[in-house]
């Protein structure tokens, strides 16, 4: 009953999300409003999702990887929009992914390391 | 004509059912293969998109033969981005304590991304179609899709680098960061939503629940923020 409970969670604030932006019409997906509104509802009642949620969340993002391997399959079919400036979009999709990893890492680092210290010893 | 054998042994009733087991036996084998050599290069989405891809060509199974089973799994990821929410309820104080470099790192974040996604292609000698679909690729891909459309760029090729983009931060992101001397959960988690959305967040995520919560602050805030930035800061890069 639970995982179901957890699944009809899920889908029911996806749904909402889904809602919301065809309300709004912003190029902003569904699920991620969805995300919005399910933290925003746990932060304002000020209650921690239940056990039977967190699990579900947690094995399901356990698995994220496999979530995006039918749209990665999809770009094998699309390698040819590379070819024509293969050299440009190499080296700017490696050095900017790259550069961008750095710079918000290194800020966190440098600036928020408190936030990542465990609750306790704050 | 040349009669494949194909359709004899995969009836077409049997292909989503199929496409379903391969995807979920070229992932297994993929974290198996991971596991083994340890090697970040041995990433399973990779490895698993490698193996289909060859699969599909070899059966001669189209993208659409094989996504009649992969949607499924595919529309998992609705439900996942939302899970993304229970993380970020359970880091709640982390993330007020660390609020403004948050904020500043994901700033930064999404400004280099897009500028010097642009700029690199440009100085290249790369058209500026080319550049501004480069623009956005650190996005999730229907927010890089949707910027793209709005910024001039070509919306598949911007989908293409987002995931190749992704791939990239899963692959790279230990290594870099290990050279770097950053271990925190909160920084590893923000830097790779930030920089490679889903896929790179997917591969810190399983590390530390607070990896897992900054990863989705990360995707939600690069999204909204660059969809927000580029329109304006677009005219301007053209210029120069």
């Amino acid at each position: 009953m639970s995982m179901i409970k957890s699944i009809f969670i899920l889908l029911l604030f996806q749904l909402a999300g889904e809602s919301v932006r065809a309300l709004t019409h912003t190029k902003i997906p569904g699920p991620v409003f969805g995300m919005i509104l399910l933290a925003a509802f746990y932060v304002l009642r000020r209650r921690e999702p239940s056990p039977a949620l967190q699990q579900s969340a947690d094995s399901l993002l356990g698995w994220l990887g496999l979530l995006f391997v039918p749209a990665g399959v999809g770009i094998v079919a699309n390698l040819a929009l590379l070819r024509s400036a293969w050299l440009p979009i190499g080296v700017a999709l490696i050095a900017s992914t790259v550069l961008t990893l750095i710079t918000t890492a290194w800020i966190m680092h440098r600036f928020g390391r408190r936030a990542s210290i465990p609750e306790e010893a704050a | 004509m040349i009669q494949v054998p194909i359709p004899h042994v995969l009836s077409p009733g049997i292909v989503p059912l199929f496409a379903i087991v391969l995807t979920l036996g070229a992932y297994l084998l993929g974290v198996e293969i991971e596991k083994r050599l340890r090697n970040p290069l041995a990433n399973p989405v990779l490895i698993a998109i490698v193996i289909i891809g060859v699969s599909l060509r070899l059966l001669h199974l189209s993208y659409q033969d094989y996504f009649t089973g992969a949607q499924f799994i595919h529309f998992l990821l609705g439900p996942a981005t939302v899970a993304l929410a229970i993380p970020m309820v359970r880091a709640l104080e982390h993330m007020r304590r660390g609020f403004w470099p948050m904020m500043s790192a994901l700033l930064a974040g999404s400004l280099i991304g897009l500028i010097s996604g642009y700029a690199i292609v440009r100085l290249l000698g790369g058209s500026q179609q080319v550049a501004l679909s480069m623009a956005p690729k650190s996005l999730t891909t229907p927010i890089a899709i949707a910027v793209s459309a709005s910024i001039g760029g070509i919306p598949s090729l911007s989908a293409v680098l987002a995931i190749l983009g992704g791939i990239l931060v899963a692959v790279s992101i230990d290594p870099v960061l290990h050279w770097l001397k950053i271990a925190e959960p909160s920084a590893k988690g923000l830097a790779a939503g930030t920089a490679g959305s889903g896929i790179g967040a997917s591969r810190v995520i399983p590390q530390h629940t607070l990896s897992a919560a900054f990863a989705g602050v990360a995707i939600g805030a690069n999204g909204i923020l660059t969809a927000v930035l580029a329109p304006i800061l677009v005219p301007f890069l053209k210029h120069w």
